[in-house]
C-alpha cells in the first residue's frame, strides 16, 4: 500500500522504483514531478529509487498553460 | 479579522511571481488589491495582442516588457504595493537568488518545461519556500473540476489534466479563476500559517 497522489493504492511495493510505478500506472508524461514522503526525486534516480511500504507518493504530470 | 487588518498583516510579507502571462498578471493584481507589501515578478516577454485575452494588460501597452506594463498596472492599483521586476529568463542559478527574500512563491509560468524547472529547482534549493502551482486550466466551463492539492509546502491549483491546444486556448474566465485561486491560497498561507 501507498498514498499516490493523496489517494491510498493497494500496489505491492516489493523491489518497486519510481520507474516501476510510472510503467505500472501507464503514466507516460515527460514532464514529470515526482516526490516520495515530500522529496523531490531527480529524473536520472527514477530506476534506483525504491518505495517503502506506506510512501506518500506524488506524482505530477505537467501541462502547458498559464 | 476585518479587512485593515488582513491589510496590515499583508504588509509585511513578500510574494515572488515567476511568470507574467495569463496567471502571474491577475495573481499580482488580486494580491495588490489586499495589500501586499512587496512582489518580486520575473519575465522575459513582451505584450502582445494575443495576451489581452486573459492578461492584465491593455491595448495601449502592446509591444511594452510584461514586466515594465505591469509594474505600471499594479501601481494604479495600489501604490502602497513594492513591485520590483526582473526582465530575465529564470533558470536553476537565478531563482534562488531572486526569490530568496519571498515568504511564498507563486509559479505563473505558461509551458511546462518551465514548470517543471521552477518546480524542481524550489523543491531541491529552496525547501522551506512556501510554492503555490497553477496546473490546468485551458479552455472554459468545468469549474468544478478546479481545486486545490496540498503536500508540504507545495499547494497545485488548477484541474492538473486540461492542458492547451489550438482547439482549447488559454482564456480569461478559466485562467483567471486558477490565478485568483493562486491568490487565495496565498492569502490563506499568509493569514493561518505565518505569526510574523
Amino acid at each position: 500500500m501507498i498514498i499516490l497522489n493523496n489517494t491510498r493504492e493497494d500496489i505491492g511495493t516489493e523491489n518497486l522504483t519510481v520507474s516501476g510505478l510510472l510503467k505500472l500506472k501507464n503514466f507516460t508524461f515527460k514532464m514529470l514531478v515526482v516526490r516520495i514522503n515530500g522529496n523531490l526525486v531527480k529524473k536520472d534516480e527514477y530506476d534506483h529509487t525504491y518505495i517503502g511500504e506506506g510512501d506518500d507518493v506524488m506524482v505530477l504530470h505537467l501541462i502547458s498553460g498559464g | 479579522m476585518n479587512f485593515s487588518e488582513i491589510r496590515n498583516k499583508f504588509g509585511r510579507f513578500t510574494v515572488g511571481i515567476a511568470g507574467a502571462g495569463g496567471l502571474g498578471s491577475n495573481c499580482a493584481a488580486a494580491l495588490a488589491r489586499i495589500g501586499i507589501g512587496r512582489l518580486i515578478i520575473a519575465d522575459f516577454d513582451v505584450v502582445t495582442e494575443s495576451n489581452l485575452n486573459r492578461q492584465y494588460y491593455f491595448c495601449d501597452q502592446v509591444g511594452m516588457k510584461k514586466v515594465e506594463a505591469l509594474k505600471a498596472n499594479l501601481i494604479r492599483i495600489n501604490p502602497k504595493t513594492f513591485t520590483e521586476v526582473y526582465e530575465v529568463k529564470l533558470n536553476m542559478t537565478n531563482i534562488p537568488l531572486l526569490f530568496k527574500d519571498c515568504d511564498i512563491i507563486v509559479e505563473a509560468f505558461d509551458l511546462a518545461d518551465q514548470k517543471e524547472l521552477l518546480i524542481s529547482t524550489v523543491l531541491t534549493s529552496m525547501p522551506e519556500k512556501y510554492l503555490v502551482v497553477g496546473l490546468g486550466m485551458a479552455g472554459w466551463g468545468n469549474s468544478n473540476t478546479l481545486s486545490v492539492t496540498e503536500s508540504g509546502k507545495l499547494f497545485i491549483c488548477g484541474d492538473q489534466v486540461s492542458e492547451i491546444s489550438e482547439e482549447l486556448p488559454p482564456i480569461a474566465p478559466r485562467v483567471g479563476i486558477v490565478a485568483n485561486m493562486q491568490a487565495n491560497v496565498v492569502t490563506e498561507i499568509i493569514l493561518n500559517k505565518f505569526d510574523k
